[in-house]
């Protein structure tokens, strides 16, 4: 029996968990969290269960469908509060996919090494936020901070609250923090009308399949009707001023490429600033394993979700930022292909037209959002960029003039920018992109990039010294294999 | 004869080279396949010790190392000037801890030997130690302290040397990888070729660190430099706890051994960053640099020995590189007999950013035809302890 390891259990994962089972697998599902559900169906724990997460979760019958029906399967082990530190590929067999189980801030974690026949890498995406001045005053958040602080504890982040950046991601947040009680001044998106009229209007005819997806976002416009949210284009948050915390942001228009226009500033208080570039996926693990990227730099997989290491499997957002619905084809075809299936069975031919659907919207979302290459005009020499390690731009700049460097690798050395507990995941890609842009001709020297996390997760000194235990995916007998494919 | 140098290497010791010759008025090229510091320069710890090093000619080139580096941090500081970021050179002092009895005499007689060599190394006892590093484990059998141990920040070290190199002229050529030797029709070395074309030079300096082999193979030429992989873990940022170089004693048979499988011994101290630096892993491996958690496994469990605080640390990095292993244990320093005009600066192992400025005055002084500060016949590529090695391969 194929023994297939999920890594994350946000919706790639779980459908890629429950399709290997369908497929008769032995699955081992993991993920960091408490609970399953990932950053999209982030809720409650289920300690403290609340009545109204359906109101608060698009999808979220599927979610409950999802994780019941891996729970109740005993063919399927969950690891919750399980981190994958460190991924080895030196043996000529599977790769070992080492782990640590246990309350993250708790003592005494476990190791457990795992050599499954087949890995799907389902970990996802992180929320990006660029670098403006102010933007590490207490009460800047990230829009996936404060959208996790909103869906897991109720917590609104502040009384009132501006939501800037680009993406359709502004427009949920903006929901969840009305929802617990903020009032949002406005939601400030930078790209222009042009802009999402390229990404959206063209052949309408591809979007027929996602009208799920534009009910969705319907939906979020017409709460911003009921919670009269003003919703502005080619705005961007250029500065977040207070002493000890935010009090007032100002925002400017942009031209295109997102260069504030000189002399359209507007000063707006607020007590709390949520601010949301995109995703960035986490590749760390995609990467310890061998995996190839793409240009762009997502995860390179076939039509069978298969990743140039043979074996390895990859679904939803580290392969390219697309959301929910097409995480959830990916899942179900990487599942089952992993499990041994192959694309032309029949309980594919759907999800494999789902994924073409929502490829095509996700494509549409990047032309319309996508962070533009002006966005480095508001940063200045004062401006923090690594937030950890409390590295300026005006120390990026002069280091650079210093040194003559043109490596990224000696740079972070040098400067410490990207070097501290976050490493990089908040900063390592605006670095990249301000440091290039430091050098004469734009471009950096080195082929290294801030993607690369050997460490994928941290880990206390004494569990790493401990030995670790080493088992199969799954310890008992799996059942005989589940019924349907979402 | 023309005083033109193609140096072959961006790392600490090209870039000390670089530095030294330019300055003594030599028109120097530096090339690197890579970056400057893009090697093994950038994943080490900055070590500029003598406590691991025994009586001999190595001690005596990193006792007059330590000597320059004083001197050097100063003059880069005040060359470069404040915007350039400190190499951060630390005379922080280095304490040695023998963790059990079968280690205790050893390291207390390799410390007697030291000390007629004229290292400052002093047996401290259990509550000298203590005062020192008050957090140590307090079971420790010996411990010897050696003052002066000291240290600088490698990547930014080999930056600054390189800088200086440039502004007293030195040319620097990245991202272009040496491919051969360039001969004239007599057979004589007149320069390099490259991906981008040839250059040409009197004399052509390999200082390829780990790589030095790659490129001598490159040129006809066997020269026995193996990589020896290290690995470190980094902690997240903390208070400041450690206050000197701690090493385990067994750090010392780990230096001077030829084993090729996996050896960990520990070395922990802080950085100016506030993270602590836990060493290190030596395996010969070739160049592989995929993850082991089995060596990172090793390196914690006896870091542990000894500060058990740091059980509750968070490891969030670690990083890796090839040293440049010798046979014989000594760098390889001067001018290479079976080929007049080509020279070697390379095989400095565990040691290179410490040696890295002793062995540019040398190669600098040989060069120039002048008496060099230290005899530098241990160190020739002609040496007796090298020659079956070049035999052997070649």
């Amino acid at each position: 029996m194929t023994a297939v390891l999920v890594i994350g259990a946000g919706p790639a994962g779980l459908a890629a968990a429950r399709a290997a089972r369908a497929r008769g697998a032995s699955v081992t599902l993991l993920d960091a969290a408490d609970e399953l559900g990932g950053q999209f169906w982030r809720h409650l724990p289920a300690s403290r269960p609340a009545s109204n997460e359906r109101v608060l979760h698009h999808g979220w019958d599927t979610f409950r469908d999802l994780a019941e029906t891996l729970e109740f399967d005993d063919g399927c082990r969950i690891l919750r509060q399980a981190s994958v530190f460190a991924i080895e590929t030196r043996g000529s067999g599977p790769a070992e996919v080492h782990i640590v189980v246990g309350e993250a801030d708790g003592a005494g974690r476990d190791r457990l090494v795992l050599r499954p026949d087949a890995i799907v890498v389902a970990t996802g995406a992180h929320d990006r936020t660029l670098p403006f001045p102010g933007w590490d005053l207490p009460g800047v958040f990230t829009g996936g901070a404060a959208q996790a602080l909103a869906k897991s504890e109720r917590l609104a982040v502040g009384e009132r609250v501006v939501v800037a950046g680009a993406g359709p991601f502004l427009l949920p947040v903006a929901a969840s923090l009305a929802a617990t009680g903020s009032r949002v001044v406005g939601v400030f998106e930078a790209n222009r009308v042009p802009a999402l009229v390229r990404g959206w209007l063209p052949k309408p005819w591809q979007l027929s399949g996602a009208v799920s997806k534009g009910g969705e976002l319907a939906g979020y416009v017409s709460g911003h009707l009921r919670h009269r949210i003003p919703y502005r284009l080619g705005r961007m948050v250029v500065g977040a001023h207070g002493t000890d915390r935010v009090e007032a942001v100002t925002i400017a228009a942009v031209a295109p490429d997102w260069t504030p226009i000189p002399g359209t500033e507007q000063r707006i208080e607020v007590d709390a600033v949520c601010v949301s570039h995109g995703f960035t996926p986490r590749l760390e693990l995609a990467i310890a394993a061998g995996c190839a990227l793409t240009a762009d730099r997502f995860v390179e997989v076939d039509a069978g979700q298969e990743t140039s290491v043979p074996g390895v499997y990859a679904a939803g957002e580290v392969t390219g930022i697309g959301g929910a619905d097409l995480a959830l084809a990916e899942g179900t075809i990487a599942g089952h292909v992993a499990a041994g299936g192959t694309l032309t069975d029949a309980e594919l031919q759907r999800p494999v037209r789902r994924r073409t659907t929502f490829t095509r919207f996700a494509e549409r979302l990047d032309a319309a959002h996508g962070i533009r290459s002006g966005w480095p005009a508001v940063v200045t020499d004062d401006t923090i960029v690594c937030r950890c390690e409390e590295v300026t731009y005006g120390q990026l700049r002069q280091t650079v003039s210093s040194t003559g460097s043109r490596s990224l690798r000696a740079l972070k050395l040098s400067t410490r920018a990207g070097l501290g507990i976050c490493q990089g995941r908040v900063c390592g890609r605006s670095v990249e992109t301000l440091l290039a842009g430091c050098q004469p001709d734009g471009l950096l020297g080195d082929p290294v990039s801030t993607d690369r996390r050997p460490i994928a997760g941290t880990i206390r000194l004494g569990e790493l010294a401990a030995a670790p235990t080493t088992a199969l995916p799954t310890t008992s007998t799996p059942s005989p294999s589940i019924e349907g494919t979402p | 004869m023309t005083n033109d140098v193609i140096i072959v290497g961006a790392g600490i010791v090209g870039a000390a080279c670089a530095r030294a010759l330019a300055m003594a008025g030599f028109d120097v090229t530096v090339i690197d396949r890579g970056t400057t510091a893009g090697g093994t320069s950038s994943a080490c710890e900055g070590n500029l010790l003598v406590s691991d090093k025994g009586p001999g000619r190595e001690l005596e080139l990193a006792q007059y190392a330590a000597t320059l580096w004083t001197q050097a941090a100063v003059d880069l500081r005040t060359e470069l000037g404040p915007d350039f970021p400190s190499v951060e050179y630390d005379p922080k002092g280095g304490l040695v801890v023998a963790t059990t009895d079968a280690g205790a005499a050893p390291l207390l007689a390799f410390a007697a030997g030291q000390r007629s060599a004229g290292v400052d190394a002093r047996v401290l006892d259990r509550a000298e130690a203590l005062s020192l590093e008050p957090d140590l484990a307090p079971d420790f059998r010996a411990a010897v302290f050696y003052p002066e141990d000291s240290q600088v920040q490698p990547t930014i070290a080999t930056e600054a040397l390189m800088a200086s190199a440039r502004r007293h002229g030195a040319r620097l050529i990245e991202n272009t990888p040496v491919t051969g030797v360039l001969r004239d029709s007599a057979g004589a070395l007149v320069g390099v070729t490259t991906a981008a074309g040839e250059l040409r030079a009197a004399r052509v300096l390999i200082a390829a660190g780990p790589w030095s082999g790659e490129v001598a193979a490159s040129f006809g030429l066997v020269l026995p430099v193996l990589p020896r992989r290290g690995e470190l873990l980094v902690t997240s940022r903390m208070r400041h706890r450690i206050f000197h170089k701690v090493y385990d004693a067994d750090y010392v048979g780990a230096v001077g051994s030829n084993d090729s499988a996996l050896q960990t011994s520990s070395v922990i101290e802080s950085t100016a960053g506030g993270t602590v630096l836990i060493g290190s892993s030596r395996q010969q491996i070739g160049f592989d640099c995929r993850l082991q958690v089995d060596a990172l496994a090793g390196i914690a469990a006896k870091a542990l020995r000894l500060f058990p605080f740091l059980a509750g640390a968070a490891v969030m990095r670690t990083y890796g590189g090839f040293r440049p292993f010798m046979p014989d244990h000594l760098p390889v320093i001067g001018e290479d007999p079976r080929l007049p005009g080509l020279w070697h600066a390379a095989g400095h192992e565990g040691a290179g950013i410490g040696l890295s400025l002793a062995t540019a005055e040398m190669i600098r002084d040989l060069m120039q035809g002048r008496p060099t500060r230290l005899d530098a016949a241990p160190f020739s590529p002609a040496r007796d302890s090298l020659a079956p090695h070049l035999e052997q391969a070649a």
